[in-house]
């Protein structure tokens, strides 16, 4: 099984109006190489689920600003100020979700769930359209699945299979997405021909595809 | 008077006691480490991904994927480890943290937070403020007691809020106040204020009985 894929063979999966999961937590553990490719292939009109907006020149800022994303699923923008031009000038449509309930709605599209009860939102504008649900005197959102087309995943080492390793806080998002897209693309700093069965983080079952930038 | 902001760090990190799990935001909270005394140990969780998380670092040792929830390089101190996302998050709203430390464009008498939006104007989103206010043990807010002379401790935020009636302790460089059943308790006042200068910069009721002096 050869899961290696170069630039051409990585851009033949994006297509315009694709949902995409991007790892990363203000660049750090962005796959950036990815990104790049992303924006040299000129997709249009994505919708990126990521933690932040990244900033305009680091991780999904630089496709914010290249006008590639139509919709930006995250926790923050803050440190992107062109997303929040963009989006008072209604160029691009953000939806803000607390940080807890964005890895979980994930986490419950790649565990077969149908959603998950956190009281994170209540009494807030977070709540407005969501079902409250109690439980055990207790009242809850019900926040529901979320899934992706394409995950983009960036790893500290794969081995031929795809099983994954993740460098320190650089790991954040990135496992969880690898769970909860149709098709899982990584790109590792490092390939190994074996990874220690007792330190694989994410297991081979879930990687599509490695990226490398040249392969034989 | 001294750095607000030093006054404000100083007296929150008394708050803290040996053994705890902190989590403090991003800016002013941050600070709040550089005053921990020598005799209490606290272990700080970064919510992208570590606990454990020790000074900001030198150029040298500077790490892009070894960073702070604000893309600042740090270091991680002996016995740190780093987790993914879902698990950073289920230490959070699983009542794990004993203590978080944000800050606020707005807190009121009731223990309402706002602080992560501006509707028309700032938009930077809640990150993972939302979980950390729902699921901490205490919940500490360090802010300047008004924005230009402007009253941030209200009598009901006007903003939309990050979480409904969760603040325990309000922490700034004129007082220290504290949420309970009844309303909010003027507990410390800065040895150079005036209870009369509290009262007239806070738009809050305050419960004033027996008021000691805050140890700057």
């Amino acid at each position: 099984m050869n899961k290696l894929i170069n630039k051409q063979q990585f851009q033949v999966l994006l297509k315009d109006g694709m949902t995409v999961f991007v790892g990363g937590f203000l660049g750090c553990g962005t796959p950036e190489t990815l990104i790049d490719w992303v924006l040299e292939s000129g997709v249009k009109s994505l919708t990126i689920i990521c933690n932040d907006g990244g900033m305009p020149d680091k991780g999904v800022g630089k496709l914010i600003v290249n006008k590639q994303v139509k919709t930006l699923i995250a926790s923050h923008i803050g440190t992107n100020p062109v997303a929040g031009q963009m989006m008072s000038e209604g160029t691009l449509d953000v939806k803000l979700v607390p940080q807890g309930t964005l890895v979980e709605q994930i986490r419950a599209h790649g565990a077969g769930l149908g959603g998950i009860l956190t009281s994170t939102g209540l009494h807030t504008i977070v709540e407005e359209g969501k079902q409250v649900i109690r439980v055990n005197d207790q009242d809850y959102l019900l926040e529901l699945p979320l899934g992706a087309d394409l995950a983009l995943i960036q790893a500290r080492e794969a081995d031929p299979l795809g099983n994954l390793t993740y460098a320190k806080t650089a790991r954040n998002f990135n496992p969880v997405m690898a769970t909860a897209a149709k098709t899982v693309v990584a790109y590792a700093d490092h390939h190994v021909a074996e990874i220690d069965p007792e330190a694989v983080v994410t297991p081979h079952i879930f990687v599509d595809y490695l990226a490398k930038e040249e392969h034989a | 008077m001294n750095d607000p902001k030093a006054i404000i760090a100083k007296r929150i990190a008394m708050e803290l006691n040996d053994g705890d799990l902190v989590n403090l935001g991003i800016g002013l909270p941050l600070y709040v480490s550089n005053f921990i005394p020598a005799d209490v140990h606290i272990f700080l969780q970064s919510e992208n991904g570590m606990i454990g998380l020790g000074p900001i670092a030198e150029p040298h040792e500077a790490d892009s994927n070894l960073v702070n929830a604000g893309a600042m390089p740090v270091t991680i101190l002996k016995h740190g480890m780093y987790f993914d996302t879902v698990t950073s998050f289920g230490i959070i709203r699983g009542g794990h943290v004993d203590a978080t430390v944000l800050g606020a464009l707005e807190v009121d008498e009731e223990g309402s937070l706002a602080s992560w939006i501006i509707p028309g104007k700032l938009v930077p989103g809640m990150g993972g403020a939302m979980d950390l206010i729902n699921g901490s043990k205490k919940v500490i807010i360090a802010t300047t007691h008004t924005n230009k002379g402007r009253p941030k401790i209200k009598k009901r935020c006007t903003l939309p809020l990050t979480a409904y009636r969760q603040v325990d302790l309000i922490v700034t460089e004129m007082a220290v106040m504290a949420v309970k059943e009844d309303g909010l308790h003027l507990l410390e006042r800065h040895p150079d204020v005036t209870i009369t200068n509290i009262v007239e910069n806070t738009e809050a009721t305050l419960i004033i009985n027996d008021v000691k002096i805050m140890e700057v």
